[in-house]
């Protein structure tokens, strides 16, 4: 090999140039900046105007691809919308991380690089811990659709979330598991290198023993043992638990659901809002889920999102789960908060960033996945979460 | 009744993971290089398998077990032309090349595969309908066995013998044998190296074809990375029972399985892969060439 | 056999050579980063490429010099980030100079894998071929999984480990006293580590690896531990003691690792066990093979073009990824086609003759 070196040094450059000629040219006509050219024109009533550039970062590749790109798409029909109302015209551009911290930064990098004032994510908890804390240092605006852990608002005051923290979710869901299903004894499976999954967990364990319920089996997996749950569903159904609880995202679920039956065993399903999106998995048995609780923000078949779902599935051919919808909403309440801190485009991102801060506090707004938001100071939002139970394929609330 | 549930949901694991080593270890046992890629090729069938099924069971008409069977043989056809091609255009230039060399464009091909497969089918997971569906409960409901556990099971037997008896009866499988031993030998001997390669990984291809279906039918997830980890545990299937001997692949694939499971059940969710890979670095050290394996004395 | 004498003859000019040229390269991006010239997202890359250059160099040495196949890299370079990360984390208050925290961290990441490699050394080096390359891929997932079982936490009185053995202890349970700090939460990785990590650091530890390494080769250990790679049978027919320089190889190999982790991991806010996993072993060997193996020069422009690569691609968006993959395999393809190898040859013409014995 050695003495290719040369020639393979050279080769490596010139299929780079190659790319990176190829991927400033592609860049010229990138479809994926709406770029609204048409400055705020409309009626001089609003105080915020202008282009603003809001950036997006999430897996777009990768084994975790399916929220990043539900995330994408969602808020990308959000920036349609706005731009096609006039007012605040957003330019927007969505990065991939591959759901690696390391890529994650990478990804914010570029982004800054592109002139970026407020940023929707990243998507995912592991990515967002990491740029959580470029962002704070480079006081930049952020807001997560959907990566839950308290570590990623902890301690730094830009960061916001559309979605639930991990420990309201736990308590909520142990509360109502004591009020409904009192003297069962109950299983938890959960994912332990997620910290979306752990930290439900944990506070329905604490929340469940003060309760008095027993806690009969607890089965764990990661990511690399997503696949198979036949031994944690087997040893659920040994330790004899009534309720299984799930507190993980849809598609780990939809398989502990179909090896459940598998082995004939029908116990109470309950799930979080991560449940919501197994009726739209294309080719999911609906009738696996026949029976399931889940505590959600969003429904598909929610009238009020009917629109949204529309938009939807008319541009990526699918029904949109809830990471679409956060991250419409995402780009709705960035929205909102431009407009009640009075930015305009022309700020530059820590000008952005310290009045959308000020600003996130005093906001209330309705979304898909909740009416009447409200955030406080570190972040978390708060909103209720409803309790619904899947009858015939539908949500029904119990 | 629980031990036995386990030990079923461990062979069933295991022969899934026994079908992709089989195609492992013929690939290596001739070509003499490791396809990373051949995990993906498992995604691709079912990808295929997944989309013929729901095409051929929802237009046609026909019976469910019959849209199954056209959807496995579907399957199989794209991945034998999908390792052909591979084999042809990826690795046959590389032939003189050192093996490290190879090892790297495999792997190549498997990013391509995946990368190709989140664009055309997209990221939203699929949930595999499985082609056999239903249980059947022993013992008043004390023990329940899915009836795709034994079908797996029991094709993967039969692959087993029916490779062995290929190898070792047809003109065939004795070409793949000799160049397996010594490719220049064979090739004097009027022997077609570049076919009985290529018709190498056709085989190993179709399999992978057979292994993607039944392992998205027991573990129903499908998306561009289904393939990636149970490649690399048949990777150590086939390592394990010693890479090159047909018989190995099997029961290193079973015994994996089998120690997943017990492992997950008795001992740690956490730690399963650990104790699955302790075990397979302990039979190394008292068996270097694997439980089944030839070891092949250095001449000098 | 008078050709092998030439290169190692004429070896050192080569070294400086190379020790110039990343000088060069370090005084040339100091000098554009100072100028302002460098976009965010090439500052942000410097440190990873450091990173991964070392870790290519580590590997080359296992795998060019040494001969055998490591697919588990990675868990060397995991070892060194968390126990990096852990020393770091909780030196914060007695040792407030981040330059020389950072030292010490590496110092102790380095000596964590070292310790480790000699331990996995043992019965890997007793394997060979394949089999060698799945020991050490079990080890590297083994490492993954039992990191992500540690709960590591930091107070007044010292550090906090749980070996989470069962998946149900959490940072509570490690009882911290007021104001500890949890510094590993278990699966969910290292979060909040204060970066400290500078390209300056990365240069340094570079030029070090790059130090021992090459001098390595040249020295009595190192021509040893060729003559096993070349002829293992010829090499224990003269009395080299195969296990002991394969040895010494493999842990310099692995503490090397350990210092490209520590950087690594004091460069982000948050790791994670999983980063490291058999992805990120193959990425770096992907870096040594079109390198050319037991080129460290090759593997540091490897490392440097193979991983701003899919950056530079960002712009195509959907399509990088594959595109990383057509020209990987192109780039193979290309390197070992003969027609294409004598076409830059006879652009080359002197080399051939200058570089005549190959590395297999």
């Amino acid at each position: 090999m050695k003495k290719y070196t040369k020639i393979i040094a050279l080769l490596l450059c010139l299929a780079m140039a190659v790319c990176v000629f190829a991927a400033c040219k592609k860049g010229g006509d990138d479809t994926d900046t709406t770029a609204a050219d048409t400055d705020a024109t409309v009626d001089g009533t609003q105080t915020a105007a202008g282009t603003f550039k809001i950036g997006l970062i999430g897996p777009l590749t990768g084994g975790a691809a399916i929220y990043g790109n539900a995330a994408k798409n969602g808020a990308q029909i959000a920036v349609d919308e706005i731009n096609a109302k006039g007012g605040i015209q957003f330019e927007y551009k969505a990065e991939d991380d591959e759901h690696d911290p390391e890529k994650s930064v990478n990804a914010y990098n570029t982004l800054v690089d592109w002139g970026v004032q407020v940023i929707v994510g990243p998507i995912t908890t592991k990515p967002a811990v990491a740029v959580s804390a470029e962002a704070y240092a480079d006081r930049i605006f952020c807001l997560t659709p959907s990566a839950s852990s308290t570590d990623v608002i902890d301690n730094k005051d830009n960061m916001f979330q559309v979605c639930f923290t991990d420990p309201n979710q736990g308590t909520a869901s142990a509360d109502y598991i004591a009020e409904n299903f009192a003297g069962k004894s109950v299983a938890v499976i959960y994912k332990n290198d997620d910290a979306y999954s752990q930290g439900i967990r944990d506070t329905f364990v604490a929340e469940a023993e003060a309760k008095g319920l027993t806690v009969a089996y607890e089965g764990t997996f990661t990511d690399a043992t997503a696949t198979d749950f036949s031994v944690q569903v087997n040893a659920s159904k040994s330790a004899g638990a009534e309720v299984v609880f799930l507190p993980m995202y849809y598609e780990p679920a939809s398989v502990i659901l179909k090896q459940a039956a598998d082995i004939d065993y029908a116990p109470v399903f309950f799930g979080v809002d991560g449940m919501d999106g197994i009726l739209t998995m294309e080719g999911f048995d609906a009738s696996l889920a026949e029976g399931v609780m889940l505590l959600t923000p969003f429904s598909a078949d929610d009238p009020d999102a009917a629109d949204f779902v529309a938009a939807y599935q008319e541009a990526y051919n699918e029904v949109p789960n809830q990471f679409a919808a956060d991250g419409y909403d995402a780009v709705y309440i960035i929205y909102e908060a431009l407009q009640a801190a009075g930015c305009t485009a022309d700020m530059s991102a820590a000008d952005i960033c310290e009045k959308l801060v000020a600003a996130m506090p005093t906001l209330t707004v309705d979304g898909l996945t909740g009416d009447g938001m409200t955030w406080d100071a570190s972040g978390a939002v708060s909103k209720a979460p409803m309790a619904v139970v899947i009858k015939d394929g539908v949500y029904v609330t119990p | 009744m629980e031990f036995l549930s386990y030990l079923i949901s461990g062979l069933n694991l295991g022969s899934v993971y026994a079908i992709i080593a089989l195609g492992y270890t013929m690939v290596y046992g001739i070509a003499k290089m490791l396809n990373f890629a051949h995990g993906d090729v498992i995604m691709v069938g079912g990808f295929i398998s997944y989309y013929a099924l729901d095409a051929v069971f929802k237009k046609s008409g026909l019976p469910f077990w019959f849209s199954a069977i056209i959807a496995v043989v579907l399957a199989m056809i794209v991945c034998t032309v999908l390792g052909v091609l591979i084999e042809g255009l990826a690795y046959r230039p590389l032939r003189a090349a050192p093996s490290l060399a190879v090892l790297i464009t495999a792997i190549g091909v498997s990013y391509f595969l995946q990368n190709s497969a989140l664009l055309i089918c997209g990221a939203q997971f699929k949930t595999y309908q499985s082609i056999i569906s239903g249980t059947l409960n022993l013992f008043g409901g004390g023990l329940s066995i899915p009836y795709v556990s034994m079908l797996t099971v029991v094709v993967c037997i039969v692959i087993m013998v029916g490779l062995t008896l290929f190898t070792s009866k047809t003109k065939m499988g004795k070409a793949m044998r000799a160049c397996s031993e010594d490719k220049g030998a064979a090739q004097l001997m009027g022997i077609n190296v570049n076919k009985t390669i290529s018709t190498t990984f056709a085989i190993g291809s179709a399999l992978a074809a057979i292994a993607g279906v039944l392992l998205c039918s027991s573990f129903p997830i499908l998306k561009p990375t289904t393939g990636s980890m149970p490649g690399i545990k048949a990777f150590t299937a086939a390592v394990f029972g010693g890479i090159g001997s047909i018989p190995g692949a099997f029961l290193g694939g079973l015994l994996l399985g089998i120690i997943e499971s017990f492992a997950k059940a008795y001992i740690s969710t956490q730690l399963a892969n650990t104790i699955v890979f302790a075990v397979l670095i302990i039979v190394l050290l008292v068996r270097p060439a694997g439980l089944l394996g030839k070891y092949v004395p250095e001449k000098v | 056999m008078s050709k092998k004498l030439k290169k190692l003859s004429g070896a050192p000019k080569r070294d400086y050579f190379s020790y110039l040229l990343v000088t060069a390269a370090f005084i040339l991006i100091t000098a554009l980063n100072g100028g302002g010239l460098l976009s965010k997202q090439m500052q942000g890359l410097l440190v990873p490429v450091c990173c991964y250059i070392i870790m290519a160099l580590s590997l080359n040495l296992t795998v060019g010099i040494m001969g055998e196949l490591s697919l588990g890299h990675a868990g060397f370079m995991s070892l060194g980030a968390f126990s990096g990360v852990v020393v770091s984390q909780s030196l914060i208050t007695a040792v407030p100079n981040d330059a020389l925290r950072l030292v010490i961290s590496i110092a102790v990441g380095a000596v964590v894998a070292a310790f480790a490699g000699f331990l996995i050394g043992l019965p890997v080096l007793r394997l060979r071929g394949d089999y060698l390359a799945i020991v050490t891929l079990a080890f590297g997932e083994i490492i993954m999984d039992v990191i992500n079982c540690l709960i590591v936490g930091h107070d007044a009185n010292g550090l906090h480990v749980i070996f989470n053995f069962r998946g149900d202890k959490t940072v509570a349970d490690l009882d911290l006293a007021e104001g500890g700090v949890a510094i590993i939460k278990g699966a969910q990785g290292a979060v909040g580590t204060k970066t400290i990590s500078t390209f300056t650091a990365g240069f340094i530890i570079i030029l070090i690896t790059l130090f021992i390494v090459l001098n390595f080769i040249r020295s009595r250990t190192g021509r040893a531990v060729i003559a096993i790679r070349d002829n293992r049978i010829a090499a224990e027919s003269v009395g080299v003691d195969v296990m002991k320089y394969k040895m010494i190889a493999f842990v310099i190999s692995t503490t090397l690792a350990g210092m490209a982790g520590a950087l690594y991991g004091l460069n982000f806010s948050m790791i994670s066990a999983d980063k490291f996993n058999f992805n990120t072993s193959i990425l770096v060997l992907v870096f040594v093979v079109l390198g050319g193996l037991g080129n460290m020069l090759g593997s540091i422009i490897a490392a440097t073009v193979l991983y701003i690569l899919p950056e530079a691609l960002r712009g195509l968006q959907d399509y990088r990824m594959l595109i990383y993959a057509i020209v990987l395999i192109l780039v193979m393809l290309a390197t070992n086609n003969p027609k294409v190898r004598n076409l830059f040859l006879r652009i080359i013409p002197k080399r051939k003759s200058a570089e005549g014995g190959t590395a297999k």
